[in-house]
């Protein structure tokens, strides 16, 4: 049982909360590449390894693809790893996603989440994870540092689980969560044992024992049915997720869904949201709560598996719903966290809205939570919301004749 | 040696130059041995659907991280206490000196415990007779149709400049010298990396039963060397006669035929 004192009480970013999760899950692989804002994981990581605070092999690749090639080669052979990455890293690892997935290896990564190129930017928004949807990996999204070495710890019991076997990234919202610094309770390497049992192999590894070739050429005949295996996992994973969050919260009392309500009783309107804004969120529904005005919050921790069932129950009294999405959704109807929502509506698909918000880094203010609570009472808004896109979004760095920007 | 980790009646074309040379690396290295290999012709081996042509546990990998996958296997086994076994990175010239060329860097710089062996067949043989890196100056290839226009990458110089204990050329036709090599490379504390030149009847336009014979010719007329570098020191293995003909090579291939005149006389 973890007691809640002082001495298991740190003051703990993001990163920091995600290389101590590694820590206390005991990984004895670790391969990284460092990016912003993800490098204090690495750095970090590396510094317990040097000090010899974690048994681990630690090993400083050259790129995010080897990163994730390199874990995955140590995986095949039998060990619980660790890498971390964010936004173009990630990218660069898209091939070997799909390893990762297709061989059934329960990696748990960290994923930083920042705005994919171009134009640069170093700053958070959901894009980077969302271009990852359908690699067959698990999404987690955390709300703050504490979530975060939750979410890894219970991760990667999920992930092992031998009707699941899939890997799954924890996202954290870049600074806003990875540099953000919190007290967290830190359990005790004891309980994490106890709740948390050695790395064995429960499918397809490299055993002298048993040789055989992984990750082969395979017939048309075969291909959709090692796909299917896939989605059947992802199907069980809904029900394993549900019982190992109820197993965490036994033994550390921290209670966990894939999907949670705030306030949500008797609300005419909610904000279905992922990541750090949800804190805004609720803090913004406490606040117009007081004022008499009924609204909710509604927090996605788990985007894929995607909660249908859960979230439709909740959805279905909500006379008007707003979804938050951190990324652009650039050609669709509406961003990626939307259109899941627009799709287990039903019929009255109309009162869903769409706000395109926080990209590339831009607050989440609770003006603009503020903004839209109202917007949604009063019917304001379109299907689909650019909601804090500035006036003169068309002539921003519109060059004049002379070739300078106006 | 052990002979029985490569099936028989393997689907390789015909007088493939590669197959020997898997057949004589893996009857050296033995069954304890743990193979990565990218997609391409050696992926042939890792087998179709059920099926495998290797007696040993093997993992067929992307086309531009074998050293990353092999270097990742070496740490799992470490960790597990399982040092005697060898880590094998067996790939082509495609993906060893063009796409695979950071990742094999990374895996040298580190000093990881990998033997790779590149079969230099120099082209992308797997998908068609495509131009690479390694393929020679003037060689016809799909992709260099008027013939290639620049020389052969040397990957053995960028390897060596890695300052790795153990770096050699070798050839599928001197099977002894290959087989040394690869005892060598086996021991070494560190990486190891066996550049191995495997003529393609297929892509270059010779008759299948000739492949020993234009390997032999390569390092005859002095176009392939066969040299290793022990620990910095480069020791040549095969000397050869001071007058060489190049032409001796050249015109026993179809892919050099516009650079040859029909009348020139080896």
């Amino acid at each position: 049982m973890n007691k809640y004192t002082k001495s298991n009480k740190e003051m703990l970013d993001g990163n920091g909360a995600a290389a101590q999760a590694m820590k206390l899950a005991r990984v004895s692989v670790i391969a990284a590449y460092p990016i912003t804002p993800q490098s204090p994981i690495v750095e970090k990581l590396s510094t317990m390894v040097d000090k010899k605070e974690i048994s681990c092999k630690y090993t400083c690749v050259e790129s995010e693809h080897s990163a994730l090639s390199y874990i995955i080669g140590a995986q095949l052979a039998g060990v619980r790893t660790g890498t971390a990455t964010s936004s173009v890293g990630l990218a660069l690892m898209h091939e070997v996603l799909g390893v990762a997935s297709g061989c059934r290896l329960p990696i748990v990564m960290p994923v930083v989440n920042r705005a994919l190129v171009s134009p640069w930017s170093l700053w958070c928004d959901h894009q980077d994870t969302m271009a990852e949807r359908d690699s067959g990996w698990m999404q987690f999204y955390a709300e703050n540092t504490q979530e975060v070495l939750d979410l890894m710890l219970m991760g990667y019991k999920i992930a092992e689980h031998c009707k699941v076997m899939l890997p799954l990234m924890v996202c954290m919202d870049g600074f806003f969560v990875s540099h953000s610094l919190q007290q967290v309770w830190l359990p005790s390497q004891e309980s994490v044992d106890a709740f948390l049992p050695p790395y064995t192999p429960k499918n397809l590894f490299l055993d002298m024992n048993n040789p055989m070739l992984i990750n082969n050429l395979i017939p048309p005949e075969e291909f959709t049915e090692m796909r299917y295996q896939q989605e059947i996992a992802f199907n069980n994973a809904i029900d394993i997720i549900s019982s190992v969050q109820n197993e965490f919260n036994d033994i550390f009392h921290r209670d966990y869904d894939m999907v949670s309500t705030y306030r949500c009783d008797g609300a005419q309107a909610v904000i279905v949201s992922m990541g750090s804004s949800c804190g805004t969120v609720k803090h913004v529904v406490n606040k117009l709560r007081n004022n008499g005005i009924r609204v909710g919050a509604i927090k996605v921790t788990c985007f894929r598996p995607f909660p249908y069932k859960k979230l439709k129950a909740i959805l279905k009294e909500i006379k008007c719903i707003g979804v938050l999405d951190r990324s652009a959704g650039l050609g669709a109807e509406f961003g990626p966290l939307c259109m899941e929502i627009k799709n287990l509506i039903g019929d009255d698909k109309c009162k869903v809205k769409n706000f395109i918000t926080g990209l590339g880094g831009r607050d989440i203010t609770e003006k603009i939570i503020e903004h839209i609570f109202y917007g949604l009472l009063d019917d304001q808004f379109s299907d689909k919301n650019w909601i804090d896109v500035q006036q003169d979004a068309m002539k921003i760095r519109k060059l004049n004749k002379k070739g300078g920007s106006v | 040696m052990s002979n029985n980790l490569v099936a028989n009646g393997v689907s390789t074309c015909a007088g493939c130059g590669l197959e020997i040379a898997i057949r004589c690396v893996l009857g050296v290295l033995g069954e304890k041995t743990i193979i990565v290999i990218p997609p391409g012709c050696a992926a042939l081996f890792s087998g179709y659907g059920n099926s495998t042509a290797l007696k040993i546990p093997g993992f067929q990998g992307n086309l531009e991280n074998t050293a990353a996958y092999a270097a990742g296997i070496r740490a799992g086994l470490d960790i597990r206490g399982k040092e005697d076994i060898t880590v094998l990175g067996f790939a082509g010239d495609g993906a060893t000196v063009d796409i695979g060329l950071q990742s094999l860097s990374g895996m040298l710089e580190r000093r990881e415990r990998v033997l790779y062996i590149c079969y230099d067949n120099e082209a992308y043989m797997n998908t068609g007779m495509q131009g690479s890196g390694s393929s020679p100056y003037s060689a016809w290839t799909t992709t260099t149709p008027g013939g290639k226009l620049t020389p052969k990458k040397d990957m053995l110089k960028i390897v060596e400049a890695h300052n790795i204990p153990y770096v050699a050329s070798a050839s599928i036709g001197y099977l002894n010298d290959l087989k040394k090599k690869v005892k060598t490379a086996k021991d070494v504390n560190g990486p190891a990396y066996i550049h191995i030149h495997t003529p393609c009847p297929t892509g270059w336009g010779f008759d299948a039963s000739m492949t020993v014979e234009v390997a032999r010719k390569a390092v005859e007329t002095g176009l392939w060397t066969l040299y290793e570098i022990i620990e910095g020191q480069k020791k040549i293995n095969i000397q050869i006669s001071e007058n060489i003909n190049t032409l001796k090579y050249l015109k026993l291939q179809k892919r050099f035929k516009k650079v040859i005149k029909e009348d020139s006389t080896p």
